[in-house]
C-alpha cells in the first residue's frame, strides 16, 4: 500500500485529521464531539499514516509510546476527578474559570481536563493496537 | 418507526448468533462485531427513535427542546462503541495467535484447556 | 461490673489470635522455651474468665458485646453463664498446659513456631464457639476450630495418612458444621431471635413449631459429627495422625467436646421432648458400645484412648439426652472428670513415646521406676478414669448410676450399656496406666528415662486437679458443677454429691461395674483377639465407607464434568443460545404477553428505508462469503450502515463514532486476515447449518418480540428530561450527550476508559508475547520431569 501518492499525502492528511481532531475534542461540550470521537478521528490518522510510511515514522512522530500517552490520559481523567475534592465538592463534581486570555474569555473546566484525558487513552489504546498490528511479530 | 428497528435488531442478532455458531474463529470474531451493533441499536431503539434533532441545546436555550432525540442511550452507546471495538480487536489479536500456535483456526480442533482425553484426578489423598 | 469489663472481655477473647500472630517470630528468638512466654496468653484468659466465677456461682449471666451488623440484628456478643465459664476455663486451663507440653514434646523441630501458632489460633476458636451468643458468631467459630483442627492433624503433611485423616476430619466436622448453619438458621426463622442468651424464652415456641424436627436434625448433624457419634466416629481415631498435644488438646480434652456443648447449650431450648430423649440416647448409647469395644481391639496407646474419648462423648449424648436432674449433673460432672484425666492420659501416651520410641503397649513394660513422675501422673489420671474414689471421675460415675436408675425397661437398658462401657473404660484407663509401668522392664528403642519438666508439668497438674476436684467437692460444686447444671437445665440446680460412699443402688452398680473391669482386664488380650477377628468379619466400616464416598464423589464429577464440559465451542454455544432463547421467549408464552402486531410506520421515508435495507444486505454478504475481501467488505457495508442510521434519528456523535470505529475496524481485521491464511467460508455440513440457523432465529427473534414489546409500552422520560434540564444550567454544556459521559457519569467513564487501556495493554502484550514451538505445550506441565532441564544444569 505504500504508493507514492499515499506517502505523499499522508503526512498532510494526518496532521488535518489530528487538527481537526482537536477541534472536535474541544467543541464537543457544546456541539457533536468529544473525547472518544476526537480520540478515534486521530487514531485513525496515525494509522493512516502508519500503512503509508511505516510504523517507525509514527513512532517517531508521536515521541511518546502509545501507551504512555494513554497512561496520561487515565491519569489526567482521574487527577480531573481528584481536583474536586480540594474544592470541597464529591469527586468528580465538575469546576469552572473564566479566566480572560487575549481579551476573549475563555472557558476552562475539569471536565474540559477529563475529556481531554479520554481523548488522549483512546489516541493511545487504539494507536498501539494498530501499530502493534501493523509491525506484528516482526521485532 | 420502532417496529422496523426491532427488525433490524432482529436480523442483526440471528447473525452474530449464526455466526458464533460457526467453528471458525474469524467468523466467530465477525459475530462479535455485528453483535455489537445489534446490542447498540437494541439500546438506541429502546430508548425510542426521533428523527435528525440532535440532544443539543441549541441558541439561547437553557432546556432541551421536546421532540429532541433521547440523550441517555446515546450517552451509552457512544462508550460502548469504543469498548466493543477494543473488546473486538482483543478477541481478533487472541484469535490470531492461537492460531500461530496452534495451527488451527478450527474452534473444536483448539484443546490445550480441554484436552480430548483427559486423565482422571487422582484419587489418593 | 466495671465500665472496661467489655473491653478486657473482648481482648481476652482475641488474644490467643495476637499471641498465634508472634508465635512463630518469638520461637525464632526463643526456640523450644518460647512456651513459656506463649503459655501466658492462655493463662490470662483463665485468669480472667477466673473473674467471672463469683458472679456465676450466684446465678448471674455475663453477657456483653459489639453491634457488628445492625440492620441484619447481627452482633459480636458473648454469653458467659456456668456452661460456658466452664469450658472456658477448661480450654485456657488445660490450653496452659498444652502449649508448655507442646514446647517439650517438639523440643527441637523447626515447624515448632507453626505448630504453636495453630494451637493459639485453634484455642481462640474453642474460645469463641463457647462464649459466643450469636448465632453467627458462633458458627463462624464453629467452623473455625474445624479449620485449625484440620490445619494440626494435617501437621505432618509429608505423610499420606496425616493428609488424610486431616482431609476426612474436616468434611466431617466442616460438613456437620453446614449443618448445623442449616439448624441455626431454621431456629432464627422460627423464633426471629438471633442470640442465645434471647433464645431460652423461646424455647416453647420452638418445640411447638413445625419446623422442630428439622431445626433438630439439623443441629444434631452439627453436634454429632463434632463430637465423633457413632456412625461419624471415624474421624476422631485417625486425627490422632496428629501430634501427641493436638490429640491430648483437641480430641479430648476440648474440641470434640463442642458438640456436646451445643446440645448442653441448646437442652433448655430444644429438649423435653420425645424426639430428644429418643435420639440422644440411642446415638450416645449406640457410641459408647461400639467406641469401648473398638478401644479394646487397639494396641496402640493413643488410638485406645480416642476410642474411648468416643465412648465417653457417647456417654455425655446419652446423658444430656436423658435430661433429668440427676442425668444433667452427671453430664456436667463426667464432662469436667474427662477432660482433667483423658488430657493427663493423652499427654503421659505422649510422654511414654517421647521418652521410650514407641506407643505400642505389647512392647512396653516396668516403666515405674524410670519414671516415677508420669507414673503419678497416670495413676492419678486412670483412678479418676475408672471411677474410684476421692477422684471426681467417681462423683461422676456414681451420678450416672444415680441418673439411670429408674425401674423401667429403657433406663435398665441404659443402665447395662453404663456398665459395659464404663467397665471397659475402666479396662482401657487401667491397660494404659498400669502395663506400661508394671511387670519387667521391657527393652525398648530409646533407654526410657523421666522427661523434663515441660512434659511431665501438664499431666501431673491435671491428675492433680482431678483429685482437688473429687476432695474439694463442695467447693468445685458451689463454683463449677453447680452453676453449669443449672445453665443446661435452664433452671436452678445444685450438685450435692460427695466422695464419701453412700449405700444405695448407685453404690452397687459402681461396685458391679468395678468388678466386670477388673474380670475383663485380665481377659484383656482374649477380648483383644476376638474383637479383631468379629472386626476383620465384618470387613466394612464407615472408615473405608468415607474412602468410597469420596472417590464416588471425585467419579461423579468426572462424569459430570466430561458431560457438561466436552471442550466443543459449539456446544457451549449452542446451550447459551438455547437459553437466551428461553428467557426471551418462555415468559411471553407462559403469561402470553405478546406484542400486538405493529402496523407499517407509514411516516417512514424512502431514504431511511434504503439505509435500513443496506444493512441486512451487508448481513447476509458475510454469511454467504466465499471470500474473506467480501467478507471483510460486508462486514463494513453493515457497520456503516448502521453509522448513517444513527446520524438519521438523531445521534451525530455515535454517527462519528461508529463511522471511524468500523474504518480501524475494517483496517485491522484485513492486517490480521491478510496474515491469518484462513478461509472466511463455512464448512459446516448443511444439516447442522440448518440447526445453528434455527437457534439463532429463535434468538434474534426473542430479542425483537422483547424489543417490540419493550416499546410498546409507555416511554418513562424522566431521567432524560432531567438531563435535558440541567445540561446546560448546572454542568455548562450544551451537548447533552458529553455532558452526560464527562460531567453526570464522569465516574463510569473513568471506568471505561480505563477498560479501553487495559484491553490496549492485553493486545500488546499478546502481541508481543514470544510464540513457543508448536509441541512444547505438552512439556509445560511442572509435575512432569523434563530431560533438557537436568543437562541444563
Amino acid at each position: 500500500m505504500r504508493t507514492v501518492i499515499l506517502r505523499s499525502i499522508a503526512p498532510f492528511l494526518t496532521s488535518l485529521m489530528v487538527l481537526f481532531s482537536i477541534f472536535v475534542l474541544l467543541r464537543g461540550h457544546n456541539e457533536p464531539g468529544g473525547g472518544f470521537i476526537g480520540g478515534l478521528i486521530a487514531a485513525s490518522a496515525l494509522a493512516i499514516y502508519g500503512i503509508a510510511c511505516g510504523v517507525a515514522a509514527v513512532r517517531r512522530a508521536i515521541y511518546f509510546h502509545p501507551i504512555a500517552i494513554s497512561a496520561v490520559g487515565l491519569l489526567m481523567s482521574a487527577l480531573a476527578g481528584v481536583l474536586s475534592l480540594f474544592a470541597e465538592v464529591p469527586f468528580m463534581s465538575g469546576l469552572w474559570v473564566y479566566p480572560h486570555l487575549f481579551g476573549v474569555e475563555v472557558a476552562l473546566s475539569s471536565v474540559l481536563v477529563f475529556d481531554v484525558g479520554v481523548y488522549l487513552v483512546v489516541v493511545g489504546a487504539i494507536c498501539s493496537i494498530a501499530l502493534g498490528l501493523e509491525e506484528g511479530d516482526r521485532d | 418507526m420502532e417496529p422496523l428497528f426491532a427488525l433490524l435488531v432482529g436480523a442483526l442478532f440471528t447473525v452474530a448468533f449464526y455466526l458464533f455458531l460457526s467453528k471458525h474463529v474469524i467468523r466467530v470474531l465477525m459475530g462479535a462485531a455485528i453483535l455489537g451493533n445489534a446490542v447498540n441499536l437494541l439500546i438506541f431503539t429502546a430508548g425510542r427513535v426521533t428523527r435528525e434533532v440532535p440532544p443539543v441545546i441549541g441558541g439561547g436555550n437553557d432546556v432541551l427542546v421536546q421532540g429532541a432525540a433521547n440523550p441517555l442511550p446515546q450517552a451509552l452507546i457512544l462508550t460502548a462503541i469504543v469498548i466493543s471495538f477494543s473488546f473486538f480487536a482483543f478477541l481478533l489479536v487472541l484469535g490470531f495467535r492461537a492460531f500461530q500456535k496452534l495451527d488451527t483456526d478450527r474452534s473444536d480442533e483448539m484443546r490445550v484447556a480441554e484436552p480430548v482425553r483427559e486423565a482422571s484426578p487422582p484419587l489418593g489423598y | 461490673m466495671s465500665a472496661a469489663a467489655p473491653a478486657t472481655t473482648l481482648l481476652v477473647l482475641v488474644l490467643p489470635f495476637l499471641a498465634a500472630l508472634v508465635a512463630p517470630w518469638l520461637t525464632r528468638r526463643l526456640g523450644h522455651n518460647a512456651a513459656w512466654v506463649l503459655a501466658l496468653a492462655p493463662l490470662a484468659v483463665f485468669v480472667r474468665f477466673l473473674g467471672f466465677a463469683g458472679a456465676v456461682a450466684d446465678g448471674a449471666a455475663v453477657t456483653g458485646g459489639f453491634a457488628w451488623v445492625p440492620s441484619y440484628n447481627v452482633s459480636f456478643s458473648w454469653l458467659i453463664d456456668g456452661l460456658s465459664l466452664t469450658f472456658a476455663l477448661l480450654i485456657s486451663g488445660i490450653g496452659t498446659l498444652i502449649i508448655l507440653y507442646s514446647g517439650g514434646y517438639l523440643k527441637g523441630d523447626a515447624r515448632l513456631g507453626r505448630f504453636f501458632s495453630f494451637m493459639l489460633l485453634f484455642m481462640g476458636a474453642m474460645l469463641g464457639v463457647v462464649v459466643s451468643d450469636s448465632f453467627l458468631m458462633l458458627f463462624v467459630y464453629w467452623e473455625l476450630t474445624s479449620i485449625t483442627s484440620f490445619l494440626l492433624i494435617g501437621f505432618d503433611h509429608t505423610r499420606e495418612a496425616s493428609r488424610r485423616a486431616a482431609v476426612q476430619a474436616l468434611v466431617v466436622t466442616g460438613g456437620g458444621g453446614l449443618a448445623l448453619l442449616a439448624g441455626l438458621l431454621v431456629i432464627w426463622n422460627v423464633t426471629g431471635v438471633s442470640q442465645l442468651s434471647e433464645l431460652f424464652a423461646h424455647g416453647d415456641a420452638l418445640r411447638a413449631s413445625p419446623f422442630y424436627l428439622l431445626a433438630l436434625l439439623t443441629v444434631l448433624g452439627g453436634a454429632f459429627s463434632k463430637s465423633a457419634q457413632f456412625p461419624l466416629h471415624f474421624w476422631l481415631p485417625n486425627a490422632m495422625e496428629a501430634p501427641t498435644p493436638v490429640s491430648a488438646y483437641l480430641h479430648s480434652a476440648t474440641m470434640v467436646k463442642a458438640g456436646v456443648y451445643l446440645l448442653m447449650r441448646l437442652n433448655p431450648v430444644l429438649g423435653d421432648t420425645v424426639w430428644w430423649e429418643t435420639l440422644l440416647p440411642l446415638f450416645g448409647g449406640a457410641t459408647l458400645i461400639v467406641g469401648t469395644l473398638l478401644a479394646v481391639r487397639q494396641t496402640d496407646l493413643k488410638l485406645m484412648l480416642a476410642y474411648t474419648t468416643v465412648s465417653s462423648l457417647g456417654l455425655l449424648v446419652m446423658l444430656t439426652g436423658f435430661g433429668s436432674e440427676h442425668a444433667i449433673a452427671a453430664a456436667v460432672l463426667y464432662l469436667v472428670a474427662h477432660s482433667l484425666f483423658k488430657g493427663a492420659l493423652f499427654m503421659v501416651a505422649g510422654l511414654i513415646d517421647h521418652e521410650t520410641g514407641t506407643r505400642d503397649i505389647t512392647a512396653l513394660g516396668g516403666l515405674r521406676k524410670a519414671m516415677p513422675i508420669t507414673f503419678v501422673a497416670a495413676m492419678a489420671a486412670a483412678i479418676s478414669m475408672a471411677g474410684l474414689p476421692p477422684f471426681v471421675g467417681f462423683l461422676a460415675k456414681e451420678e450416672i448410676y444415680y441418673a439411670l436408675w429408674a425401674a423401667n425397661p429403657w433406663s435398665l437398658a441404659f443402665v447395662a450399656v453404663a456398665i459395659i462401657g464404663n467397665g471397659l473404660m475402666f479396662v482401657i484407663g487401667f491397660a494404659v496406666a498400669i502395663k506400661p509401668f508394671f511387670g519387667a522392664p521391657v527393652a525398648t528403642p530409646k533407654a526410657a528415662h523421666e522427661g523434663p519438666v515441660l512434659l511431665w508439668l501438664g499431666p501431673l497438674v491435671l491428675g492433680l486437679t482431678a483429685l482437688a476436684a473429687g476432695l474439694l467437692s463442695p467447693l468445685s460444686h458451689r463454683f463449677v458443677s453447680s452453676p453449669m447444671a443449672s445453665a443446661v437445665a435452664g433452671r436452678a440446680e445444685t450438685v450435692t454429691i460427695s466422695v464419701i460412699p453412700h449405700l444405695g443402688m448407685a453404690l452397687l452398680l459402681s461396685l458391679v461395674t468395678v468388678a466386670f473391669g477388673i474380670a475383663a482386664y485380665r481377659m484383656l488380650d482374649r477380648l483383644r483377639a476376638g474383637m479383631a477377628r468379629l472386626l476383620e468379619a465384618i470387613g466394612w466400616g464407615p472408615d473405608r465407607g468415607f474412602d468410597q464416598v469420596i472417590s464416588g464423589i471425585v467419579r461423579l464429577s468426572v462424569a459430570v464434568t466430561r458431560i457438561i464440559q466436552p471442550g466443543r465451542l459449539d456446544i457451549y454455544m449452542t446451550v447459551t443460545f438455547l437459553l437466551i432463547a428461553a428467557a426471551l421467549i418462555l415468559p411471553m408464552a407462559i403469561y402470553g404477553e405478546w406484542p400486538s402486531m405493529p402496523a407499517w410506520p407509514e411516516d417512514a421515508q424512502f431514504h431511511e428505508l434504503v439505509v435500513i435495507a443496506i444493512v441486512p444486505i451487508g448481513l447476509l454478504a458475510v454469511m454467504l462469503a466465499r471470500d474473506r475481501l467480501t467478507a471483510i467488505v460486508s462486514l463494513g457495508v453493515q457497520g456503516f450502515a448502521v453509522a448513517l442510521i444513527f446520524m438519521l434519528f438523531g445521534a451525530p456523535d455515535l454517527s462519528f463514532t461508529q463511522f471511524m470505529v468500523e474504518t480501524l475496524a475494517v483496517v485491522i481485521l484485513a492486517l490480521v486476515m491478510t496474515r491469518l491464511k484462513l478461509l472466511a467460508s463455512d464448512h459446516r455440513p448443511t444439516g447442522r447449518k440448518a440447526v445453528d440457523l434455527a437457534v439463532s432465529l429463535a434468538c434474534g427473534g426473542g430479542f425483537m418480540l422483547y424489543l417490540l414489546s419493550v416499546t410498546q409500552q409507555p416511554f418513562n422520560t424522566a431521567l432524560s428530561d432531567f438531563f435535558g434540564a440541567y445540561s446546560k444550567t448546572i454542568a455548562h454544556g450544551a451537548n447533552v450527550v458529553n455532558v452526560i459521559i464527562v460531567d453526570f457519569r464522569g465516574t463510569d467513564t473513568l471506568g471505561e476508559i480505563a477498560v479501553v487501556m487495559v484491553t490496549a495493554l492485553a493486545i500488546l502484550s499478546l502481541i508481543r508475547i514470544r510464540t513457543p514451538r508448536p509441541g512444547l505445550i505438552a512439556d509445560n506441565d511442572p509435575d512432569q520431569p523434563r530431560a533438557d532441564l537436568g543437562k541444563a544444569n
